[in-house]
Order: C-alpha cells, then sequence, then structure tokens
C-alpha cells in the first residue's frame, strides 16, 4: 500500500506529534508514504470566508503536484480540515467542468494542471478499510486494557461527504481501539462540533461547545482525535472550558496513532507524548501499568 | 477577494456591480427554502447567533440585505455541514454562510471588517509564506484587531505552545512560494 502524503501546516508545528505518530504506525503496518514535494496550505478553513476561487486553487496546487510527482496513488491526509479542502476539489471539480477549467486556469500561473486522476482519503479512512481492523490486531504487541477511550471525530472528516462512515453517529474508530485492547466510551459526541476557529473569533461561543464534549467524555480516560483542530481545542482550552461552567474533569487527549503506537509498541517519546498539552497523571498512570499487557 | 491588497483597486461601480451578483448568486442557494428550521435545530452556534438560520435565510429572500450583512449569525458558522447534510432541500447553507462572510467583508463596512480581519490576515500569511506561520498570523491579527487586551487572551495558550516547541519563529522554506497563484487568482476574480 503506497499513498501520496499531505502533512497541512499544522502538522509541522502545533501538531507535530500527529505527523510524527502517523508516519511510525503507518509504516509498522507495512503502508508507504511519499511526501508531495513542495506542498503549501491548503487555505485550511480561512481561505472560504475571503474567496470562491482560492478556495479551489490552493488544494488543487497540492493535487496537481501529487499527481505529475506521485502518480498511481491515493493521497493521504491526516488533518480533517485539509482533507475536506483538497475533497472538495475532487468533488466540485468532478461535477462542473467549467470550474474545472477555471481552477486550471489558476494553477496555469505556475506551470500546473489537475486532470482529477488523485483521490483523496483521510488517515481514518485508511486505516478502517484499506489497512483494517484486523492487521492492526495483529500489529499489537502490547495490549492497552483498562482504559475506556471516548473516539472524537469532529465535523469535516465526514461532512458534507460521510465517504467512510456515518456523520450523525460515527463508528469506524470503535474497531479499531478495540483492536487495541482499549473499551469505547458509548458517547453521542463524537460526531459534534469543537468550535472550530470560533476559538480564535467567537471565544464564548467555542468554548460552550468544547464544555459540552468535555462533559459527556467524564466516563472515559482519554479523548482519541483525528484533526489537529478538534485536538488543539478540546486540549488546550480544557481548563478554561471547565471554569466557564463545564461540569467536566480533566481529560487526556490524544491523536488516534499516539494511542495505536503505544499498542504497537512505540515509546511515550517515539509517539511524541511530552507533546501534548492534556495528559493526566491518571492516564500516565494506567499506560505504565505492568498489567498493560505485553502480547 | 482581499480588497486591502495593492495588486486590485476597482472603481466603486464595479465592486457594487460584483457585490449584486454575489448576493444574487447567494439569493439563489437558499431559493428552494421551505423554512423548515431543520437548520437552525443542528446548529451548535445558533443559541450565540442574532438571527437564527432558518430567518436568516427568509430574510435574504425578502430582500432585507442590510439587515442580514448586520447579523452576526453567519460569523458564528463554524462550518461544521450539519445544516447541510441534514437540509431536506439539499441546499448548500454552509456555503452559503461563507458567501455571505466575503459579501460583507468586501462590502467594507467597519464593524463587519473587523468581524473578517482573521481570515483576511491568516490568507495573508499564507500568501507571504506558502505555509501557516501562527505567530507571525497572531502578532499582525493583534496589531490590526487594536484591542490592547486581546494578546492577554492568548498569552497563555503562547507560552503553553512554545515551552512544548510547537511554535514557529522562523520563516518557510516556501516562503513567496504561492506569490503568482494568489496574483493569478486576484486578476481572475477582478473581472467584470
Amino acid at each position: 500500500m503506497k499513498y501520496s502524503y499531505y502533512p497541512g501546516c499544522s502538522l509541522e508545528s502545533g501538531a507535530v506529534e500527529y505527523d510524527l505518530s502517523s508516519r511510525e504506525v503507518l509504516r509498522l503496518l507495512g503502508v508507504e508514504l511519499a511526501e508531495i514535494p513542495d506542498w503549501t496550505c491548503c487555505g485550511a478553513s480561512a481561505v472560504e470566508p475571503v474567496s470562491s476561487l482560492l478556495t479551489l486553487a490552493l488544494p488543487a496546487r497540492n493535487l496537481a503536484l501529487a499527481e505529475r510527482e506521485v502518480p498511481d496513488a491515493d493521497m493521504l491526509v491526516p488533518c480533517s480540515a485539509c482533507y475536506l479542502n483538497h475533497l472538495r476539489v475532487e468533488r466540485e471539480c468532478g461535477a462542473d467542468r467549467k470550474l474545472a477549467a477555471r481552477v486550471n486556469e489558476a494553477l496555469s500561473a505556475e506551470g500546473l494542471s489537475r486532470s482529477g486522476t488523485v483521490r483523496v482519503r483521510h488517515l481514518l479512512d485508511v486505516l478502517f478499510r484499506d489497512v483494517g481492523p484486523e492487521r492492526v490486531g495483529q500489529a499489537v504487541v502490547r495490549r492497552l486494557e483498562g482504559l475506556t477511550a471516548a473516539p472524537y471525530y469532529g465535523c469535516q472528516v465526514l461532512r458534507p461527504y460521510p465517504l467512510f462512515d456515518d456523520p450523525e453517529r460515527p463508528a469506524s474508530m470503535t474497531p479499531l481501539l478495540k483492536a487495541l485492547g482499549v473499551e469505547v466510551l458509548d458517547w453521542d459526541m463524537g460526531g459534534r462540533c469543537c468550535g472550530a476557529s470560533l476559538m480564535a473569533t467567537k471565544r464564548d461561543a467555542a468554548l460552550a461547545l468544547v464544555s459540552a464534549i468535555l462533559d459527556a467524555a467524564s466516563g472515559a480516560d482519554l479523548i482519541v482525535t483525528v484533526c489537529p483542530m478538534c485536538q488543539m481545542n478540546l486540549e488546550a482550552y480544557q481548563k478554561e472550558a471547565i471554569r466557564s461552567g463545564g461540569r467536566g474533569r480533566p481529560v487526556s487527549v490524544l491523536y488516534l496513532p499516539q494511542l495505536m503506537g503505544l499498542a504497537l509498541g512505540l515509546s511515550e517519546d517515539d509517539v511524541l507524548l511530552g507533546k501534548n498539552l492534556a495528559v493526566t497523571d491518571t492516564l500516565l498512570g494506567k499506560l505504565r501499568a505492568p498489567e498493560a499487557a505485553e502480547v | 477577494m482581499n480588497q486591502r491588497s495593492e495588486a486590485v483597486s476597482l472603481p466603486a461601480a464595479v465592486t457594487i456591480a460584483a457585490d449584486a451578483a454575489a448576493l444574487a448568486e447567494i439569493q439563489d442557494m437558499v431559493r428552494a427554502c421551505m423554512q423548515c428550521g431543520t437548520c437552525s435545530a443542528s446548529c451548535p452556534n445558533a443559541p450565540a447567533m442574532d438571527h437564527t438560520p432558518r430567518s436568516l435565510w427568509r430574510m435574504l429572500l425578502l430582500g432585507l440585505v442590510d439587515e442580514v450583512l448586520e447579523s452576526r449569525t453567519f460569523w458564528l458558522c463554524s462550518a461544521c455541514y450539519s445544516c447541510t447534510l441534514r437540509c431536506p432541500r439539499g441546499l448548500p447553507l454552509t456555503a452559503a454562510m461563507a458567501a455571505l462572510k466575503r459579501l460583507a467583508a468586501s462590502d467594507g463596512r467597519s464593524a463587519d471588517r473587523k468581524r473578517g480581519l482573521f481570515y483576511e490576515d491568516f490568507m495573508r500569511n499564507v500568501e507571504k509564506n506558502g505555509r501557516v506561520r501562527e505567530t507571525e498570523l497572531m502578532l499582525h491579527y493583534f496589531l490590526d484587531m487594536r484591542d490592547p487586551l486581546l494578546p492577554l487572551e492568548y498569552t497563555p495558550l503562547g507560552l503553553k505552545l512554545l515551552r512544548k516547541g510547537k511554535l514557529h519563529l522562523g520563516g518557510s522554506g516556501q516562503l513567496g512560494r504561492l506569490g503568482p497563484l494568489f496574483a493569478k487568482v486576484r486578476e481572475m476574480e477582478a473581472r467584470p
């Protein structure tokens, strides 16, 4: 299995632990990645309020590079906002040839052109459908027994294009987590919005959403995420959200491949656990307990 | 797009015509709205809005343009796509919210401009660096917002990230890489 890889800007800085643990876990699962050379920002969630053409042209530039540099491979994207921005080009330009031509006219400024041969795939989609829980289970060397996780999917990984899971009540993380030996919290907040960039522009509105998610995760040892924006909102603003009226208590928040990496034999340092902003002593104690059995 | 950039300065009449076309396009996006309210019930940010999404679509179709553009409803859209997913008419409601943000920002009234500044600063940062450099982005945002208390809100997070070695302090290897693409898009969007 080979994919072109688009890390996106946040995986170079605020979400460096997501980048490294994704690369390591995929390597352990026999997945080959070729990072797209010269990739640039996809516009994140800020481009659509500024320019409709740029909303498609920015990700289209990366898709054109992927086509040229890593042909015949799907493009794997761990960040949900990056994923949706690139997927929108595939969907909207695929349905409208005039629009596709307009986007290519913009790309001509760089001597690039996109023909639409690259499929865009989220990391979770690849883990769930291409690798599969069975193969993950076979690669586990240390079952994470005694942990309960609240799988948090966020919005843009399944909306508006639910390609691999139910966008109202997503469940694709459940078999993957169970393959690690982790118990899964039965909750209905997995697909709720974390506030996204409202945390920068309308803090109170975003804090209310984060509060509700943290409250609902009270029964879990950790929340597991697949998006740098969700991760940041849930971990960095946790204290503020709890202070602002949430009834929740501090809860650890880890990226899915970080947790997978620990079960696949990587150390806490290997998955950069020290970079996370919300890791409780309770979780560390459970992770380090001898009963987290070697297989 | 970016009205403050030097590359495009359009005569007022052209801007008004472009805005009228943009407005008509947004009205078309919600033309088939049957006022069922599924969007409002699905919106996680509706409690913080001055008009519910359902009301906003009705106001838009009734031509209450000033009231719509003065509303903070679309600035509170966090692009979760719940309304788009559930709309029984299949309307692109999240895209309509983004289009309203674009229209309000180009409309140029000061209150609205301030609300769109984060997005504009973000994209200026991308244009310059090729990849987002968040330290520089936040600095420009604070300067543009002219609110001396705003940086204080972000200080705890900034320090946390700095301690974890998660902030870019240097430049980008992609510096200037997106200049030609941005210039081309600007030229294409300025065509009548």
